[in-house]
């Protein structure tokens, strides 16, 4: 069994399965990783990709399956084994304490016992060396996305790793700090070390990796090098089909609809020690068009989500207005009441209450604007039109669940999301703030809810769109405006916008230097 | 060596909701036999005298029903505020604050007399036991104060304010120097369901039609919802348009009022007049009570009957068997101990696991990493 | 000056039993678990050591003994809410009400009962120095191991691995399961702690404070050191300051209540007013003044929520069931 081996491979995964209740969520997967590459590991939302690395790194464990390292059989029983072996790991949802600085983050994952300031030289030194600079007296709380995700990363090599797995590492990037990131891993490869890369973004896969290993609902649908795959190949083997293209018909006299949603000098000052204060935003969404808004992750958008839907309210009535009123000193029932309507970024515990019906999280949002039909006399609920409601919302956005009226936390992401977004778009709301509306979202699915706003926005609605991914809002956006720090671009008309300027925005170039550059474009 | 583990259920279990609180009441009753046996005392026979005797005959029942009525009614109060997830524990405090003011009509206008009376106190004892639950409410949402702490320290405050009171200006002139107040008239005397059977008073009643109107105000009622949307996930109360601070105030005024309540119609019913102690600790059992019935106020009538049992079942085994009546309290510990780690069951199942031991085996559980 | 010293004296005596179980239940709330129970561990250890204490004769014995039944009492709650992911608040206060109830059972025989109480060091030559000999040589042995335990936990949170790891837990424990660290075998340890603590603090108040049980004895001092522990925003040396501040107030009050007016007349006149005027107030809100100096503190530390905020350790109080 052993010769069958190859020696050049650094790690061997045979058959490995988990099982998640009836959700086999890895199913016999096989996977090599050569000595001094860069895998991809593809794959959609759901397609169990995290799953197989945390078995890969210890935190799950597997149900069968068998892993060999250098040659030799393992069992990854828990991290710190892995990281014995010399399997390092940059997580998606960071592992980082805020409340610690960075050096103490670093050391927490070293099991030797030096001191944290030699730790901390130690750090500074190496992240200067690979480019990533860091400070590592800083608090993580005070640190941007990008800042953490380098953490994680010196973190990760000063363990001095064979293998370093990197989980959807650019999400929390822009393209230029991609780049960087991409010249760092690539030396890494130089100097010897594989890297398994996961990703769902084909061009970055295409550009960067040596083979690729592509998983379809948790099971293994092809190895190919993906320098010879076109962008729309391996989209078909992740999805299994062709994902239907959006369809964004022109806006036609955008120019001269009225401004349904207007915010003007909103300024907010930072609620916690960590937030990040707004200042001066200015932005309105005309009837019929869909605007977009960049940027990093951590950079106001969820303050200012909070402040456009009056579950923070501000100080000048003037700096929210819908549908041509004052709208900054409502709460957000009050604005739904205009006419508005909201999807936050985090579905469970936040757009829904994860251990409460989908019927009740209908109600969540909409027991004010549907009052008459969902609350009678007396402040009694009226279960049975609310059902019926949340049925019709269930076959409209075609939910897929286990049973008739399950709990939001059964539901998967993707499903859940739907009826998020079903729950608003029933009302035919006039205005529609949506936070990362496909985050986590599979590809079928995500197609869906993006045509569905658009189609809103054709019949006369304002849609604003607030997405980390780039891609989707040039999919879907007729301008975009970027948020870096609390502060607000203007919105590039679409015609014009290009991830580089985007990008650059997304970094915190002067918004002067992006209208220049728009003026000579 | 070996340890528990917990599995996450996909969907609550229907079937140990059910069953949890027999569970755990089954196995308090194990537990409370094998402290019986260590205390020299034949189980069974300290049962027979615990649980059996105290309720066999029906004025005991009516003595029954008199213990219990206070404890439903401040338990469905409180059921109110930790389905909010907002931690009054200061409820013995509103009690007693309930049973100073409700007292202020016949203590200082002995001479007002008529049918006006009783409800002027119970409104009054409503009114203090609100107010006093207002000072934490009002701590929490000013300056985001911890209020189980604010609300416990209160407590200690409510029972010496009330001891200064009962020996001070309110002592009875004529009372031999006893520290308490003047005997309540006939019409500050909630009077007995049904005299010739026992000495159970409206009080009980009151506890029923409170334990229904909450029922229907979290099972039906928006409000209810709103409850149960801001204590389960308070974000998505937020996003829902629910004010937290409202909420803060809406439920400790609620269950103030009523533990208020429950403490006026203890003083006007069962004791008819002011003492320096007037409460066995009925704000604390309360909070048994209240999770023994699973925050449900259906629930919290049958637990508020089975407490009341240990109270009496307590003063029972004192004079029969000589043990002290310490022993009810260490039953509701126990009760309350039980039925908060049956209550793990709805969420999750248990596996025992020796640390030694292969973990290949299939082990379902929600799927929660994407 | 001899005055002063008896009640510098009598201040630590107060405030070491606040100081200890503060000081426990601080490690608890650094590793992300909020356990109320502290009324309920320091009334066992309380019963525990007068218990002990009384059948062996040996006052030490039952300072162990205290220590040991508060860290087993507090074993009933780390299964609970460790293993069983049981609710804190709830758990916290039914292991209280438990102990209540258990210590008063336990506690039947030995009322009334004379117990032998700790002696006080003595180091001849210095502890009778002037004014700083009783102060510095001649107290308990409690409070010695109170100031020591203090600056022992101090140097361990903030200045070893195995604190770090604690604080990092507190503050993110999934975080802190990610990376492979224990999470729950540190919270357990931590849990056991503070029912130490919480045991060797009603030990104190049962073989040095008062030597002799008294049901209900621990008078809502566990409640005041959880407290105590909020207004310190999870420092020690300022739960070192406020314990000192509360061990004073609970002295002044008992001092003032115990004054005979009459001992002053020959005093000046401002003073023999000055303590006239605090006479004439009733002994139950002298006696209340503990209570509510803790909702006042309580009050001016929250009022600061950036402090506050910063301070708290972010997992606090979170169930943690790990992914498997």
């Amino acid at each position: 069994m052993s010769a069958n081996h190859d020696r050049a491979n650094l790690l061997e995964v045979r058959g490995l399965t988990k099982i998640f209740g009836t959700l086999t969520a890895c199913d016999h997967i096989d996977l090599n990783i050569a000595k001094g590459e860069i895998h991809a590991l593809l794959g959609e939302n759901g397609a169990g990709k995290s799953t197989l690395v945390k078995m890969l790194f210890g935190s799950l464990e597997p149900n069968s399956g068998e892993i060999f390292w250098d040659g030799k059989a393992v069992r990854i029983t828990s991290p710190g084994v892995a990281k014995k072996l010399g399997i390092g790991m940059v997580f998606q949802h960071f592992s980082l304490f805020e409340a610690l600085t960075a050096a103490e983050n670093i050391a927490l994952s070293l099991n030797d016992g030096s001191p944290i300031s030699t730790i901390a030289a130690k750090a500074r030194a190496l992240s200067y060396s690979y480019g990533l600079p860091l400070d590592p007296e800083s608090l993580v709380g005070d640190l941007s996305v990008g800042e953490r995700q380098r953490i994680e990363i010196i973190r990760c090599l000063l363990q001095t790793p064979q293998l370093i797995i990197l989980d959807e590492p650019t999400s929390v990037l822009t393209p230029q700090e991609a780049d960087k990131l991409f010249e760092t891993l690539e030396r890494l490869r130089a100097e010897g070390k594989s890297i398994l890369y996961i990703s769902h973004r084909l061009e970055e896969v295409k550009r960067i990796c040596d083979r690729a290993t592509v998983l379809r609902h948790g099971k293994v649908v092809g190895h190919c090098n993906p320098r010879q795959e076109t962008a729309a190949s391996l989209a078909r083997m992740m999805v299994g089909n062709e994902v239907k293209a959006v369809v964004r018909a022109p806006a036609e006299g955008i120019e001269t609809a009225p401004a349904l949603l207007e915010i003007r000098g909103l300024t907010r000052k930072p609620a916690t020690p960590f937030a990040i204060p707004l200042k001066n935003v200015n932005l309105s969404v005309r009837a019929g068009e869909v605007i977009g808004i960049a940027g990093v992750a951590g950079n106001g958008q969820g303050e200012f989500f909070e402040a456009v839907s009056g579950e923070v309210l501000q100080q000048d009535p003037g700096s929210v207005r819908i549908r041509g009123k004052d709208a900054g000193a409502l709460s957000i029932t009050g604005r739904r009441l205009m006419g508005a309507a909201f999807v936050p970024e985090e579905r469970l515990g936040h757009g829904a209450a994860p251990r409460m019906k989908l019927s009740e999280n209908l109600l969540l949002s909409r027991h004010a604007t549907d009052g008459k039909s969902f609350v009678g006399s007396g402040g009694m609920v009226k279960n049975a039109s609310v059902y019926s409601a949340a049925q019709r919302i269930i076959a409209a956005m075609d939910v897929r669940k286990s049973a008739p009226d399950p709990e939001a936390a059964a539901l998967s992401g993707g499903n859940l999301q739907k009826f998020i977004v079903g729950r608003e778009l029933d009302r035919k709301p006039s205005v529609m703030v949506v936070n990362q509306p496909t985050w986590g979202v599979d590809a079928g699915a995500a197609a869906n809810i993006r045509q569905a706003l658009i189609e809103l926005a054709r019949s006369g609605s304002a849609v604003l769109v607030i997405s980390q991914d780039l891609d989707e809002l040039f999919e879907l956006s007729d301008a975009i405006a970027v948020m870096h720090n609390g502060e607000l671009s203007a919105p590039l008309p679409i015609a014009e916008a290009t991830f580089e300027k985007i990008g650059l925005l997304m970094g915190g170039a002067e918004p002067g230097h992006a209208e220049h550059t728009m003026e000579t474009a | 060596m070996m340890r528990l583990e917990l599995v996450k259920r996909p969907q609550r279990s229907a079937l140990f909701s059910v069953l949890s609180p027999f569970i755990a009441f089954a196995m308090t009753m194990i537990a409370g036999a094998i402290m019986f046996a260590l205390l020299g005392v034949n189980p069974f026979n300290a049962f027979n005298v615990y649980f059996i005797q105290p309720v066999s005959e029906v004025w005991q029942l009516h003595e029954l029903a008199i213990k219990a009525a206070p404890l439903i009614l401040i338990a469905v109060g409180l059921s109110v505020c930790y389905k909010a997830n907002i931690w009054n524990i200061g409820a013995e405090g509103q009690f007693i604050l309930g049973g100073i003011f409700g007292s202020i009509v016949p203590v200082l206008f002995p001479d007002f007399e008529g049918p006006l009376v009783l409800p002027l106190m119970l409104l009054l004892g409503m009114l203090g036991g609100a107010l006093y639950a207002a000072i934490p409410a009002l701590l929490k949402t000013r300056f985001s104060t911890n209020e189980i702490l604010t609300s416990l320290m209160l407590v200690y405050v409510a029972r010496l304010f009330l001891d200064w009171l009962v020996r001070g200006p309110w002592r009875d002139p004529q009372g031999h120097g006893f520290p308490q107040t003047i005997q309540f008239g006939d019409s500050a005397v909630l009077p007995e369901l049904m005299p010739d059977a026992g000495r159970a008073n409206w009080g009980f009643v009151f506890a029923l039609v409170a334990a229904i109107a909450i029922w229907l105000m979290m099972s039906r009622m928006l409000k209810g919802f709103e409850v149960r949307v801001l204590g389960s996930s308070p974000r998505a109360g937020r996003f829902a348009g629910f004010g937290f601070n409202k909420m803060v105030f809406f439920t400790f005024l609620l269950s103030g009022a009523l533990a208020g309540l429950a403490g006026i119609s203890e003083v006007s019913g069962a004791i008819g007049q002011l003492q320096p102690v007037i409460s066995p600790g009925y704000g604390f059992t309360a909070i048994i009570v209240a999770f023994l019935g699973r925050l449900n106020p259906l629930g919290i009538v049958a637990a508020g009957l089975v407490l009341a049992l240990t109270y009496l079942g307590g003063e029972a085994v004192q004079t029969a068997l000589g043990i002290s009546d310490k022993m009810a309290q260490v039953f509701q510990g126990m009760l309350l101990f039980f039925v908060l780690g049956c209550d793990t069951l709805i969420q999750y199942r248990i596996r025992l696991v020796g640390f030694a031991a292969p973990k290949l085996e299939a082990a379902p559980k929600l799927e929660e990493a994407r | 000056m001899d005055i002063t010293v008896n009640i510098l004296l009598t201040i630590a005596t107060a405030a070491t039993p606040l100081l200890i179980a503060a000081i426990g239940e601080l490690v608890v709330e650094r590793s992300g678990v909020l356990n109320l129970g502290v009324e309920g561990m320091m009334i066992m250890g309380a019963v525990g050591g007068f218990g002990a204490g009384y059948l062996t004769g040996s006052p030490w014995i039952g300072l162990l003994a205290a220590i040991i039944v508060g860290a087993l009492f507090s074993l009933l709650f780390a299964v609970m809410t460790l293993s069983l992911a049981t609710n804190q608040v709830a758990t916290g206060l039914s292991l209280t009400l438990l102990g209540l109830g258990l210590s008063g059972m336990i506690g039947t025989s030995f009322v009334g009962q004379p117990g032998g109480r700790l002696p006080n060091l003595d180091i001849p030559g210095l502890s009778s120095t002037p004014v700083v000999g009783k102060l510095i040589f001649g107290q308990d042995p409690v409070f010695y191991i109170s100031i020591a335990l203090t600056a022992a936990v101090m140097w361990f949170l903030f200045k070893t691995r195995t604190g770090l790891t604690l604080r990092s837990i507190g503050d993110s424990h999934s975080s802190a399961h990610a990376l492979g660290i224990k999470v729950i075998r540190y919270r357990y340890l931590a849990v056991i702690f503070g029912g130490a603590c919480a045991g060797l603090a009603g030990g104190h108040l049962s073989l040095v404070y008062t030597p002799q049980w008294v049901e209900n004895m621990s008078a809502g001092r566990g409640w005041i050191a959880l407290a105590l522990v909020v207004f310190a925003s999870w420092r020690p040396w300022r739960v070192l300051a406020g314990a000192y501040i509360f061990g004073a107030i609970w002295v002044g009050q008992l001092h003032v209540q115990a004054i005979n007016l009459q001992d002053f007349v020959n005093a000046p006149w401002v003073i023999y007013q000055v303590i006239a005027f605090i006479k004439s107030f009733p002994s139950q809100l002298l006696s209340s003044l503990p209570y509510l100096a803790t909702i006042v503190v309580l009050v001016l530390i929250s009022r600061n929520k950036r402090l506050t905020m910063m301070n708290t350790p972010a997992s606090l109080g979170q169930p943690f069931v790990p992914d498997r």
